[in-house]
């Protein structure tokens, strides 16, 4: 199948974040950047897909500034066969100006299946991947934890609360990946010297106008100071009264 | 005076709370800017106008009803075009919730519209004609504060970030045609698996008991059932290390990857507290842990700690809650 996956390039989720000074953003000093998480399960979704289903092609595209072809590069690293950088500064939380760049390079490229991470990290919006299905005008299906595809069609389920919805649908189509379907593998030595030599094209990103931009950036309140009230069961009775008299949920 | 067009989420014919939380703000959000009025769609099998009354409490001036035999489920393609359709007469803001079908629904009207989304909001301002949004950013590690340029801005908003409050207004309701054929959907929903019946929400229970590898086995789970049992009012839910194994199912993972809980009370049980788990539920109100280990990390959060085995703990919390709810 020729699959695409779309990627972004996010800060470490276990970094200490820092806020500027004038709060217009993180301070980047010190922090380290990877695959968004489930943009790499994505990516591994879409390479089982095809060794599993013989002879395909799996490329990855990127929004983003130069540092983002190191992430392209590790995309090919696992196993993508090529990656397009589609160039664009500057922060990027408006999802639909980001859909409309990716929209307008996948337009007419004969792709089966799209992939999308369920949502990225740093922004934790859940727009892009869907918004690309729309502008493209597949069938989307968002959020899956098991996906099928063959013979055309394929077939998801999405956890939804307290409940699965179990989906089918033609391909081809726009599905973005939850936590379920594949773990993503590291990177082997060869695949690290492979990617070396694998193609990367670089344009111009033609974002859309953007209509969401931050405006400032705090860190949360801290929560107070953890507190341990006892050992063993016999803490108990202490516990309970404090949930029933200081915390007032019992 | 801006007009405030709500999406009021249903299952099957039943309306879900977080269509009364996106109801209850929208009333604020005209109310604070000069008045207006809140259009609610509400769209479901037959029978669901019957729930127009509670929007109509809650703060809808009129409840636009849609029924169709096929939006027993989610219809998402009709849905969006309906909503997208009725978005365009005269609305400032459309607020959708961020729930499992919310979020697959904002983006697709936006995109229809050419409208700016902001996704997963805990809170919305408008000062003269621009409007700021806050939504927590990475993974609930940095509160990033949007401004939104464009109209209909359409914004979801974050489960349990509103409070469902009564302010009656007319609730009148008017009927209206699916803006695309529900019965033509290109994903066609096969099944829904429910879980068992009355089951809590991990997003909607106000009590969270929660478990971890250091629970040891999977059917010492029957601890942490009883102890959510003996709530009442609680749901089960459990770490990566726990679902990855299989214990239990990946829908019960709390953190970073998996829900974003904020309950009144959330009970760790056997869990280190690792970043990618607190992620996820560090912004409950009450945090109890139960860990044998005085260092985990998860005793830098929680107001109340207890070193110790749960299998010991649990059974005697369990009995104590028990007790305490007997009154
Ligand atoms: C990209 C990424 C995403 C992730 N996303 C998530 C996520 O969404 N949710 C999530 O939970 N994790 C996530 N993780 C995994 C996370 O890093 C931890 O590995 C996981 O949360 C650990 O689960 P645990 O606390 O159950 O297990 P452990 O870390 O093994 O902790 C078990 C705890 O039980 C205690 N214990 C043992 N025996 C007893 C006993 N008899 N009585 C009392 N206490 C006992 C131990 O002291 C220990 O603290 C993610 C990791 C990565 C890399
Ligand atoms: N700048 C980008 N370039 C390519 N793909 C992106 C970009 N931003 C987001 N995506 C994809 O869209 C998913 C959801 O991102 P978001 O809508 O920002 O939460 C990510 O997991 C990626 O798969």
């Amino acid at each position: 199948m020729k699959i695409a996956v779309c990627i972004k390039r996010t800060p470490d989720s276990e970094s200490r974040f820092k806020v500027v000074a004038g709060g217009s953003g993180i301070d980047e000093a010190g922090l380290k950047f990877d695959m968004d998480d489930f943009a790499s399960y994505a990516v591994e979704a879409a390479l089982q897909i095809n060794e599993k289903q013989g002879p395909g092609e799996t490329i990855v595209f990127a929004v983003g500034p130069d540092a983002i072809q190191e992430t392209l590069r590790k995309a090919m690293s696992m196993g993508a066969d090529r990656a397009v950088h589609l160039k664009a500064d500057g922060a990027l939380f408006d999802g639909l100006s980001v859909a409309t760049a990716l929209a307008a390079e996948l337009k007419g490229g004969g792709y089966d299946l799209i992939l999308f991470g369920k949502h990225a990290f740093d922004s934790s919006a859940g727009v892009v991947g869907t918004a690309t299905g729309e502008l493209l005008g597949l069938p989307c299906v968002t959020a899956v934890s098991q996906l099928d595809v063959g013979g055309g069609k394929g077939s998801a389920r999405r956890e939804i609360e307290g409940a699965g919805e179990i989906v089918e649908f033609p391909l081809p189509a726009v599905v973005t990946i939850d936590e379920g379907v594949a773990r993503p593998r590291y990177p082997s030595l060869k695949g690290i010297m492979a990617a070396k030599k694998k193609p990367l094209e670089t344009k111009p990103a033609q974002l859309g106008a953007a209509r969401v931009v931050v405006k400032a950036m705090e860190l949360p309140a801290d929560r107070p100071p953890g507190r341990i009230i006892g050992q063993g069961a016999a803490a108990v009775p202490e516990l309970v009264r404090l949930l029933q008299e200081e915390a007032k949920v019992l | 005076m801006p007009n405030v067009l709500v999406f009021a989420e249903t299952r099957g014919a039943d309306l879900r709370k977080v269509a009364l939380e996106a109801t209850t703000a929208a009333r604020a959000f005209v109310d604070a800017n000069g008045g207006g009025e809140v259009h609610a769609l509400l769209a479901g099998p037959s029978g669901v106008a019957a729930k127009a009354e509670s929007l109509g409490k809650h703060g809808a001036d009129v409840v636009l009803v849609c029924e169709h035999a096929s939006f027993a489920r989610y219809a998402r393609e009709a849905i969006a075009a309906t909503l997208a359709a009725r978005a365009k007469s005269g609305y400032r803001v459309v607020f959708i919730p961020f729930s499992s079908n919310g979020r697959d629904l904002a983006p697709r009207v936006a995109a229809k519209l050419d409208a700016p989304l902001a996704s997963d909001v805990t809170s919305v301002s408008m000062s003269g004609d621009a409007i700021t949004v806050k939504h927590p950013g990475y993974a609930n590690k940095v509160i990033v504060e949007l401004t939104v340029t464009g109209s209909p801005a359409i914004i979801s908003l974050r489960p349990s970030a509103f409070t469902p409050a009564e302010k009656p207004h007319a609730g009148k309701t008017e009927a209206i045609q699916p803006a695309a054929d529900p019965g033509a959907e290109r994903v066609v929903v096969k099944d829904v698996t429910e879980g068992a019946k009355g089951k809590l929400d991990l997003g909607e229970a106000p009590v969270i008991i929660s478990g971890g590898r250091g629970l040891k086995a999977a059917e010492n789970f029957k601890l942490v059932e009883d102890l959510a049992s003996a709530f009442g009012n609680a749901a089960v839910g459990a770490t990566r290390a726990v679902t990855d194994d299989g214990w239990r199912p990946h829908s019960d993972q709390i953190g970073q990857t998996g829900r974003q809980v904020s309950p009144q009370l959330y009970v760790a049980v056997g869990i280190s507290g690792a970043i990618q788990h607190l992620a996820g539920m560090r912004t409950a109100r009450t945090i109890v842990a139960i860990n044998k280990d005085p260092e985990a990390p998860i005793f830098k959060v929680a107001d109340y700690g207890i070193v110790g085995d749960v299998l010991e703990v649990l059974p005697a919390l369990t009995a104590a809650v028990r007790e305490a709810k007997k009154g």
